[in-house]
């Protein structure tokens, strides 16, 4: 992972990442909480967000199960959990309050800082001290 | 429910989903990683041995806006959330991507998209809290 062609890589596509996300709107935080108002005006952009991401990923990750490994060498590193439990479900329902309040996910975070909107500044830095408190309060088994 | 037609943008939100399933199958197939991108950057706060790899994929994010910018105007940004509301939105999504080992990115792309029972239980609870959470800032407490 360390290899200078797989870190070239890794910035390239974030770059492609983070224009996906300006061009489907999600670097728009508005149109984010308009897709989670389903009892306001409701905007249903974002399902199509995910339809195309998972029409290109699904045959992607398809595909990758007959072989080993990718097209410079590097292994495929399947994630290994597969429990449904407390846990990850907790996670998840806290994951979407927070979105909900500000209509921001990290993605998007990372794009609004670049962007230069100061309030993501704020978001990222919490983000990352939750995260931190995680580690440290309950870490993974 | 009402569809807001106005702002409805189907083509835009296609286009910029198959961009993002795109890079996450670049990821994949150039490096073998999950495009999870509150994993990898989160990652970076215990100053693991790919620390590169994952501040070259933070990076990336972060310089879109900017290349974009080169190039075009950026589409509008509506956010009228306080600091203080973001300081607290921040971190509640990162306590939650931390304990839920994932967000929208790598669950609700990749792990439905690699058909992951785990990952679909993890997309289904933050959707619902998320749709809950709107409902409940401005419709149900007096909104």
């Amino acid at each position: 992972m360390n290899r200078p062609m797989m870190i070239v890589a890794a910035g390239l596509v974030g770059v492609l990442f983070g224009l996906g996300l300006i061009v489907a709107g999600m670097a728009n935080p508005a149109k984010v909480l308009a897709f989670l108002d389903v009892a306001g005006a409701w905007d249903p952009s974002l399902a199509l967000v995910m339809g195309g991401a998972i029409g290109v990923a699904l045959p992607a990750f398809a595909l990758s199960r007959r072989r080993e490994r990718g097209w410079l060498g590097a292994r495929f590193d399947w994630p290994r959990a597969t429990q449904i439990d407390r846990r990850l479900l907790l996670g998840g329902a806290l994951f979407g309050v927070g979105w909900g309040m500000a209509g921001v996910c990290p993605g998007p975070a990372l794009v609004l800082l670049g962007a230069g909107v100061p309030q993501a500044l704020g978001f990222v830095a919490a983000m990352l001290a939750g995260m931190w408190l995680v580690g440290k309060l309950w870490p993974a088994k | 429910m009402t569809i807001d037609w106005i702002h409805f943008t189907p083509w835009a939100a296609l286009a910029g989903g198959a961009l993002i399933g795109l890079a996450a199958a670049l990821l994949w197939w150039l490096t073998g990683r999950i495009a999870g991108i509150s994993g990898l950057v989160g990652g970076l706060l215990t100053a693991p041995s790919d620390w590169a790899f994952r501040l070259a994929f933070t990076l990336g994010l972060i310089a879109a806006p900017l290349l974009w910018r080169l190039f075009a105007p950026l589409p509008e940004i509506q956010l009228s959330a306080s600091f203080a509301w973001m300081l607290a939105a921040g971190l509640v999504v990162g306590v939650g991507v931390k304990l839920g080992s994932g967000c929208t990115s790598g669950h609700g792309v990749c792990g439905l998209a690699r058909l992951s029972p785990r990952s679909l239980a993890a997309t289904l609870s933050f959707m619902a809290t998320g749709f809950i959470t709107v409902w409940l800032l401005r419709h149900g407490l007096g909104g």
